[in-house]
């Protein structure tokens, strides 16, 4: 349990957001041209990194707005929260 | 050979205080080098072990545990066992599991206190019926004990559930699994460990692994906290840390791990006899040998390791638990704790082969990996041992989300995640 800042919103405990998963991964351009493989590893493969891990987060309890977060997995620290489509800030 | 477990030696040790039992298992010191190294001295990797030793005779093996064994989620599950799955491949794999608890104590001479006091689901919706109904249908034909139950029918085999239809979500009816039940979780991994460990395994414990050395597409060895340990094959059996250990390997698994929780109250008198589970509300219960209820909750949905998980889910779960069981409102909770869980996106788990020769994965069980100990040990071994998957598991390859050939069991088989 902890509390995230919505960049749109401010300060709201965590059980107000739905958390969406590794974030920055590309949609392919041309999804018709992609081998299984590569269609599996878009799909379904994730890093599932246990430490520092770029994710998306959308405030469903809020503004519904998307965002990105930067968080450590290890000890659900928050390192920083940037808007969808920011580059993500150097932490 | 190890002392038999039997009244006679209860006695015997008893005349010297119980102070001279022998070791159940030994404390050794990494051997250069092993035939096959088992990754995770969970109830999993454990009963993966003892099957190669046992079923393969192949004696030369190590588990490798980064704290104690059985310390993981085999410690920290609810011990539900059931294999009412909907699909022809899970009622295989779970059905294959549950056959061999029900003679586990005695292969063992462990007793692992594995109770067939029945699950029941309830269904609190014309969906849910529905689902319910067809998957007891599914079942039957499999050859799986179900039987569906109307609401009178639930309130009479458990009747402290409140079946009143004014409730949020009311009991509309419900499945029973009787051979299902519940088992001593700890039991489980020690009694393999004893089994394994008389059969030549080395469990090595406090060993963390750090690193996965391998030439090429083959196999060399592992860094671990206690030195390099060489071998051809690598079985990892580690639950919510398989992507970790994926990673060191250079693989991505298509896994989420993610905090399941769980309870227990104070001990009370005996008041539930059975197991019951409800996907709707969200919450079950059984109560232990001790007296304890013991329930569980969701997972959170954000990816964490931490072994907590947010109070919000406990909240749900305990207000789905009062609605349905009123008897329980003044109960007070004595311990709560989180589990981490690596769950597949078919809900799923992998008993597989990789793209590098020599390493297998034996992960994705999610939130119901306890009740398959020992048939996933089974698999498992047989996989490694032969290169090859038994017929049980061949469905449950990595490869399936590639081919999209996915078992898709979410929602589907009484899984309440």
């Amino acid at each position: 349990m902890f509390v995230i800042n919505c960049p749109y919103c401010g300060e709201r405990e965590q059980s107000e957001f739905k958390a969406g998963g590794e974030a920055h991964i590309v949609r392919p351009k041309q999804p018709t041209e992609l081998s299984d493989d590569e269609w599996a590893e878009y799909l379904f493969m994730r890093k599932n990194i246990k430490g520092i891990q770029f994710e998306r987060w959308n405030h469903i309890h809020g503004c519904r707005k998307w965002f990105n977060m930067i968080r450590d997995t290890s000890n659900d620290e928050i390192k920083a929260v940037y808007k969808m489509g920011d580059e993500p800030p150097k932490i | 050979m190890k002392n038999k477990y039997s009244i006679f030696s209860l006695i015997k040790n008893a005349f010297s205080y119980h102070e001279n039992w022998e070791k159940a298992w030994k404390d050794p010191v990494p051997k250069k080098e092993y035939e096959i190294v088992i990754i995770g001295g969970g109830g999993h990797g454990l009963a993966t072990a003892y099957y190669l030793a046992k079923k393969h005779n192949i004696k030369n093996i190590a588990v490798v545990e980064k704290g104690w064994i059985g310390g993981g989620n085999t410690g920290r599950n609810t011990t539900i066992i059931r294999s009412n799955y909907l699909w022809d491949a899970s009622a295989g794999l779970y059905d294959h599991s549950l056959k061999i608890w029900e003679s586990l104590s005695q292969e063992l001479n462990y007793n692992v206190m594995f109770s067939q006091r029945g699950v029941m689901n309830l269904a609190h919706n014309l969906q849910d019926v529905r689902d319910l109904k067809r998957r007891t249908h599914a079942n039957r034909l499999n050859g799986i004990d179900a039987v569906y139950l109307s609401t009178e029918e639930v309130k009479k085999f458990c009747p402290i559930i409140n079946t009143s239809p004014d409730i949020r979500y009311p009991v509309l009816g419900g499945t029973l699994q009787k051979r299902a039940g519940t088992a001593r979780h700890d039991a489980v991994a020690w009694g393999y460990a004893r089994g394994a460990d008389e059969m030549g395994v080395d469990i090595i414990q406090n060993c963390e692994v750090k690193g996965i050395k391998r030439n090429g597409n083959i196999i060399e060895g592992l860094e671990t906290t206690k030195g390099f340990i060489k071998t051809k094959k690598i079985g990892v059996a580690a639950a919510g840390h398989s992507s970790v250990i994926a990673n060191m390997a250079g693989l991505k698994l298509p896994l989420e791990s993610k905090p399941l929780q769980a309870l227990v109250s104070e001990p009370i008198k005996p008041i539930i006899d059975t197991v019951i589970m409800s996907n709707a509300v969200h919450a079950y219960v059984s109560q232990s040998d001790k007296g304890e209820l013991v329930i569980g909750a969701g997972t959170d949905d954000y990816i964490s390791y931490t072994q907590k998980g947010s109070h919000d889910i406990i909240e749900g779960t305990l207000n789905a638990i009062l609605e349905l069981y009123p008897i329980f409102s003044r109960m007070r909770m004595l311990r709560q704790w989180g589990g981490i869980v690596d769950i597949c996106p078919d809900a799923s788990p992998i008993i597989s082969k990789t793209s590098i020769n020599g390493l297998y994965f034996n992960c994705g069980w999610g939130t119901g990996g306890f009740k398959a100990t020992p048939g996933s040990g089974d698999l498992f071994a047989h996989t490694i041992a032969n290169d090859e998957p038994h017929k049980l598991n061949a469905a449950f390859n990595l490869n399936r989300f590639v081919s999209g050939d996915l078992v898709d069991e979410h929602g589907a088989a009484a899984v309440a995640h």
